[in-house]
């Protein structure tokens, strides 16, 4: 019997069923799908890091006492720095970072370690090529948190009296794939929800069929929910498989609950398929939809927050933020398995997610609606 | 659910036959463009009747409205005893509608494609499959059934895309160019298989570009630039324009809406 928007169920499971056939059959495309989240994992997670590990290092060490390899083995230890060789002189040392060799140089006078038992305030000297400011910056952190913790454990002579200790919460070894994995999860759903519900209905379009369906009795509600529903499973296996894979290959926490996760995600979900619908009624040909889909992309990346921190923006960034649903998904799923928060947290963040859905499926029904007839 | 979902009273025409299809002063404009002006018209129950004209005279338009694409700008219609415009989704269960553009699924099979339409047109259980079976044995379809609809010929598309707009026996059917880029032979079983279903008192709405189709309608109409200029079988229609055939007509209409020939060819030349 009709329902809201008539919808009949006699129209959806047909519907339903044409969409599975053709999506099983679409080789490409179901390789797409699933293939994307794993190639995207690996780019962002494995490729792209903000921290800086392992800058390649070289020692001058005019010291050459136990105290002085004792601090090149600190520093090293600190994973900041791979001592890659010792020069002989400074003139050596800028002929290696010249070269890129190194980046980083170690220093150790003569007087080190006589200056350091007499408790006369040793110096040691780190040079770091800052050219790129982002590499160096973590560089520059460990050598300073090393040098104070040496310097107050030398003027006692025994075990350090105060050790400078910075404890990064939730993120302890400060790893960019912990931060960004989570956030990769809403960035794919993002992309291949807008991109394939709104090629998949272009499509329809493109090849006469939408316009076949509209001459049959068919309502419009079963024919958009018979075109969303298996996005939204699509969007789950994505989910998952970025879950797996990121728990796997680069072991990011899990600490909240995952039914809690899954079943606030349905928000997030559904509001991209209304804006892909959206696409859809703007978009002529499946070119269009693809550009259209790329150009939302971009401020979801940027603005977000999935890659760079929102409170560093400006106020217009921001509000622009603010009109994204991904930005608010970001802070659930963060929250979620980073911090293992509970419903009480993030309750405010999904149910502005449940709002951006049934307004972005109100606004794209009326406009599909209007454009099939 | 409507228990009519057979044809309502259709009104009766002056000679006493139900009419199929009505439009009343129908027009349609696109912004500046007057697609279709003013167009009136009767066509009667188990009628061929031709859509003529040349290209962008209107026709697509007009049975666009008739299908409830369109919303028609002013006028009214009614198909199959029911009002275009109140009554849509009646309209919609009582027609067929094919296009040049077949609207079939390429990577469905014949056979869910065939499948899919009757079950959107309501048929369910040994009633569908009873129907897919008369469907398929009348248009020959039994031996590609498992053929993905995008590797047949046009030929065949044309054959499986009449077979899903006709899975719930419409009364009446609309062919929007249903044999552009069609082979002789697909053509000419096409069209029996046409007059097998008016026999059966199917009403058809065609429109076509091949005078030999033309030929073999009960009546045809000529639109020109969105108007209707003449109505009649096609032995009346010639001599109306001092031609002798249908395709002179045509010719003749076209060279009216878009300039003469030798004209147009002169403009290309100072292009």
């Amino acid at each position: 019997m009709a329902g809201p928007f008539g919808f009949r169920s006699a129209h959806v499971l047909p519907m339903l069923q044409k969409e599975f056939i053709q999506m099983r059959r679409d080789r490409l495309t179901l390789a797409m799908l699933v293939g994307i989240p794993a190639i995207q994992l690996m780019l962002f997670g494995f490729a792209i890091r903000t921290e800086v590990r392992h800058l390649p290092m070289v020692l001058l060490d005019e010291s050459r006492t136990p105290q002085s390899r004792s601090l090149a083995e600190v520093l090293q230890n600190t994973g900041n720095f791979d001592i890659v060789g010792s020069v002989a002189n400074r003139d050596a040392i800028r002929i290696a970072i010249e070269r890129g060799d190194a980046h980083a140089a170690l220093v150790i006078p003569p007087d080190f370690a006589s200056r350091l038992l007499r408790g006369n305030g040793a110096q040691a000297q780190v040079i770091v090529d800052a050219a790129d400011p982002l590499s160096s910056g973590a560089a520059i952190n460990a050598a300073a948190i090393v040098s104070a913790s040496r310097a107050m454990a030398s003027r006692n002579g025994r075990a350090p009296a105060l050790d400078v200790r910075v404890r990064p919460w939730y993120n302890p070894d400060l790893r960019n794939s912990t931060y960004i994995v989570p956030g990769l999860i809403g960035v794919l759903l993002s992309l291949t929800l807008i991109l394939v519900t709104s090629m998949a209905i272009v499509r329809e379009r493109e090849r006469g069929t939408l316009e076949q369906l509209i001459v049959t009795p068919i309502d419009k509600a079963s024919l958009m929910i018979g075109k969303i529903v298996p996005f939204i499973l699509v969007g789950y296996v994505q989910m998952t498989v970025v879950l797996i894979l990121g728990k796997l290959l680069f072991d990011i926490p899990i600490r909240g609950s995952v039914p809690l996760l899954y079943a606030v995600t349905m928000g997030f979900i559904v509001a991209n398929l209304g804006i892909g619908l959206l696409v859809s009624t703007i978009a002529e040909t499946q070119a269009q939809a693809m550009q259209l889909s790329f150009m939302l992309l971009m401020p979801n990346i940027l603005l977000s927050g999935f890659m760079f921190p929102r409170e560093a923006m400006p106020p217009v960034a921001q509000w622009i933020g603010y009109a994204l649903p991904l930005t608010f998904f970001l802070r659930i799923l963060r929250g979620i398995l980073l911090r293992g928060s509970g419903f009480a947290q993030i309750w405010t963040d999904a149910a502005v997610l449940v709002v951006f859905a049934l307004g972005l499926v109100v606004a794209s029904a009326t406009r599909f609606r209007k454009t099939v007839g | 659910m409507t228990a009519a979902v057979a044809t309502a009273a259709e009104p009766l025409g002056v000679s006493g036959h139900p009419i199929a299809v009505r439009m009343v002063a129908l027009r349609k404009v696109f912004g500046p463009i007057v697609a279709v002006d003013d167009v009136t018209l009767e066509i009667l129950r188990g009628e061929v009747f031709g859509l003529l004209g040349p290209n962008g005279s209107g026709k697509t338009t007009t049975i666009r409205m008739l299908c409830g694409l369109l919303t028609p700008t002013l006028g009214t219609a009614s198909v199959a005893g029911y009002d275009v415009g109140r009554d849509p989704e009646a309209v919609k269960r009582n027609i067929g509608y094919m296009s040049q553009k077949y609207g079939l699924y390429d990577d469905l099979t014949v056979m869910e494609n065939i499948r899919f339409y009757a079950t959107i047109y309501g048929l369910h259980g040994v009633a569908r499959a009873n129907r897919i079976a008369e469907l398929t044995s009348d248009m020959g379809l039994d031996e590609r059934m498992n053929q993905r609809a995008g590797t047949l010929s046009g030929g065949w598309k044309q054959r499986l895309a009449l077979a899903c707009a006709t899975a719930h026996r419409p009364p009446v059917l609309f062919l929007d160019e249903p044999t552009a880029g069609v082979d002789p032979a697909s053509r000419r079983r096409f069209w029996e298989r046409i007059h097998e279903l008016a026999r059966g008192g199917t009403t058809i709405l065609v429109t076509t570009h091949y005078m030999d189709e033309a030929s073999q309608c009960t009546r045809l109409a000529f639109l020109s630039r969105g108007h209707l200029i003449a109505v009649g079988t096609p032995a009346e229609i010639p001599p109306l324009f001092g031609q002798t055939t249908i395709e002179d007509v045509f010719v003749s209409l076209q060279d009216k809406d878009e300039g003469p020939l030798v004209g147009r060819a002169a403009a290309g030349a100072a292009r």
